[in-house]
């Protein structure tokens, strides 16, 4: 068994788990352990079993019936329906608008990460110490602190209420920069790179073909990460958006919620609450396919010591 | 980046990056020059640095110089040097906001990363059944966004036909109600603890599985148990990841507004405009029209964060030489 020491964490035999006590691999399993994290897995889900099980409600069930189980009717279809032709079909607006911010914002976001990851990774240049100086001060600043003069700096360039004023700023994600950064100075091995440029290839070149397929993991990665930035961002289309036809999901919704309070507003709680699943699932199912991708990514770049 | 105001993980990505530097300069992601001196980096770097400074160097320049004036309706902008950090020194309403995060931060984060690290253990442990299930499950309120996440919660509160309500009903009873003046802040409290419990978890759980198995082996060797492995191998190898939890969190708490602000429709007379500091930000500037002072306070909250963010860090990194 000693020499099975020296075996990777993964490749573990069945006669390896005695050996193995706390190795995270075949350890006994605890029923105890399982019971308490299920806790924590209850409070996790609950909420969204919640809100499955009340988006196939009436408005008038919504209200008479018990929260965690369905109502005297099925009106999930009905509901969905509603929800994608209410008001001459603003969701469905909401819903193109988000798309156009997040392929926009998140894709620009995660191009820019990568490209200057793999600079920061892999050259050395003049001024490469002040960049870093510059950003990690920069985001350090809480995004409050840049709110109300971005608002301010957009409007007097024309660009507020445009879907401009909220992809540019969805433009720069300094995560999705040290995530790249730490990724590429792992995955790329500076051999393959002087071989490439020892072959005459430029640095274009050497980057699209030879980086870019080992970069891979850590671009889904980041990808990920800015689209949930991008798919969920509220505060800065609230600033910057006035006119309902250029909201994205989480302002509209927001607003339905809103239109009960106001004077002559019509409650349409079942279509918050519809189209609230509707927001969410294009980014669980996004999470589910992907998990493979992102979580290696995450695992090799951001929290390595 | 205005983006990052919005939610919490949002100030997440900013912040990682704050942070980093202590893991990034001690660890290095650069081990060693890739190569000699020359100006081509500047080419993958330049686009991201030409939006960043559009995005982020010029609105801080903006609010710094936002922040020196006062514009009137008659008389115009007029420069008033530190007149605004004055104002701001002597604003109950600013230290009640302020107060209010303060507790907020100090309950609601130790709460989120508690659990978010002891089940970050039991699934490295490797003792769970069903360990990917746990994995992917806790960690998806994090892709339902603040909105979502706090309209679903609000409703969830309702005495009158939320769960609340409900169980209030089939047991006879009165629960009080979370969106109460007294119980609010605990209500947003949990609300961000839902969100972010796994993400947290997730990235403990893959600072955990970097640590090599040969610590392990050793540790067992020298017959320590779980405990100690736990104490003596597995937390101090996750300190960066701690570390840069516990800021985030920081700065999260110093930032919050979308789980207030939504949450002031059916709370109203809980939740005041000037409930946290953000908040307050935003009301005087797009209800006051106060672009001045509204700059002020931002900036305020910007240095507060960033000193406390650092002293964090320092704590945190210290023991590690």
């Amino acid at each position: 068994m000693t020499t099975t020491t020296v075996t990777p964490r993964r490749s573990t035999g069945p006669r390896l788990r005695r050996a193995r006590g706390f190795s995270a691999d075949r350890p006994r399993r605890s029923p105890l352990l399982t019971v308490l994290t299920g806790i924590v897995l209850v409070y996790s889900l609950l909420p969204l079993a919640w809100l499955l099980v009340n988006a196939t409600k009436t408005q008038a069930d919504l209200f008479s019936s018990f929260g965690l189980w369905f109502g005297d009717s099925f009106a999930l279809f009905s509901n969905i329906g509603q929800t994608l032709t209410y008001d001459d079909g603003i969701f469905v607006r909401w819903f193109a608008n988000t798309l156009l911010y997040v392929v926009l914002g998140a894709g620009g976001a995660t191009a820019l990460a990568v490209l200057g990851g793999y600079g920061l990774a892999k050259f050395d240049f003049p001024g490469k110490k002040g960049v870093f100086a510059t950003v990690i001060g920069a985001v350090a600043v809480p995004g409050t602190a840049l709110a109300v003069p971005t608002f301010l700096m957009f409007s007097q360039m024309g660009l507020t209420n445009t879907p401009w004023s909220v992809i540019i700023p969805s433009l720069i994600s300094p995560f999705g920069l040290y995530l790249m950064w730490t990724f590429a100075a792992e995955a790329i091995p500076t051999e393959l790179l002087e071989a490439a440029r020892m072959d005459g290839a430029g640095e274009a070149r050497t980057f699209a073909q030879i980086c870019l397929p080992l970069l891979a993991p850590g671009i889904v990665t980041v990808l990920l990460f800015t689209m949930v930035a991008t798919w969920n961002n509220y505060f800065l289309p609230l600033i910057m958006l006035k006119d309902p036809d250029w909201y994205p999901l989480t302002l509209g919704l927001n607003a339905w919620n809103a239109q009960a309070a106001t004077a002559g507003g019509e409650a349409i709680f079942n279509l918050v609450i519809t189209g609230a699943v509707l927001t969410i699932v294009p980014l669980v199912v996004a999470f589910l396919f992907l998990q493979r991708y992102w979580q290696s990514g995450l695992a090799a770049g951001s929290v390595k010591e | 980046m205005v983006t990052s105001t919005s939610r919490r993980h949002e100030g997440v990505p900013v912040t990682q990056t704050a942070v980093p530097p202590a893991a990034a300069v001690s660890a290095g992601p650069t081990p060693r020059p890739a190569r000699r001196r020359s100006w081509s980096g500047w080419g993958f770097v330049g686009p991201f640095m030409a939006v960043f400074a559009l995005v982020f160097l010029a609105p801080i320049a903006y609010s710094i110089y936002l922040s020196v004036f006062r514009t009137q309706l008659i008389g115009g902008t007029t420069f008033v040097g530190f007149e605004n950090y004055a104002r701001a020194f002597g604003d109950a309403q600013l230290w009640a906001a302020l107060g209010r995060v303060s507790l907020f931060l100090l309950v609601q984060v130790p709460v989120m990363l508690g659990i978010a690290l002891l089940v970050a253990l039991a699934l490295d442990s490797g003792r769970l059944f069903g360990r990917d299930f746990f994995r992917i499950s806790i960690f998806l309120p994090y892709a339902v966004p603040a909105v979502v996440a706090t309209l679903m919660w609000g409703f969830m509160y309702g005495t009158r036909f939320g769960l609340v309500g409900n169980i209030n009903d089939a047991l006879g009873v009165a629960l009080p109600n979370p969106l109460a003046p007294d119980l609010v802040l605990a209500a947003i409290g949990n609300i961000v603890t839902w969100e972010f419990v796994g993400y947290n978890m997730l990235i403990f759980y893959s600072a955990l599985r970097t640590i090599p198995t040969s610590l392990y082996e050793a540790a067992q060797i020298d017959g320590a148990g779980q405990w100690r492995v736990i104490r003596a191998i597995k937390l101090p190898a996750i300190r960066g990841a701690l570390v840069i939890a516990t800021i985030f969190s920081i700065i999260g708490s110093f930032q919050l507004f979308n789980e207030p602000s939504i949450l002031q429709a059916l709370a109203p007379n809980a939740i005041t405009t000037y409930f946290t500091p953000n908040l307050y930000a935003y009301s005087l500037s797009f209800s006051g029209q106060q672009y001045n002072y509204s700059a002020t306070v931002a900036i305020i909250m910007g240095l507060l964060t960033m000193v406390i963010a650092y002293v964090v860090q320092l704590r945190g990194m210290r023991k590690e030489a």
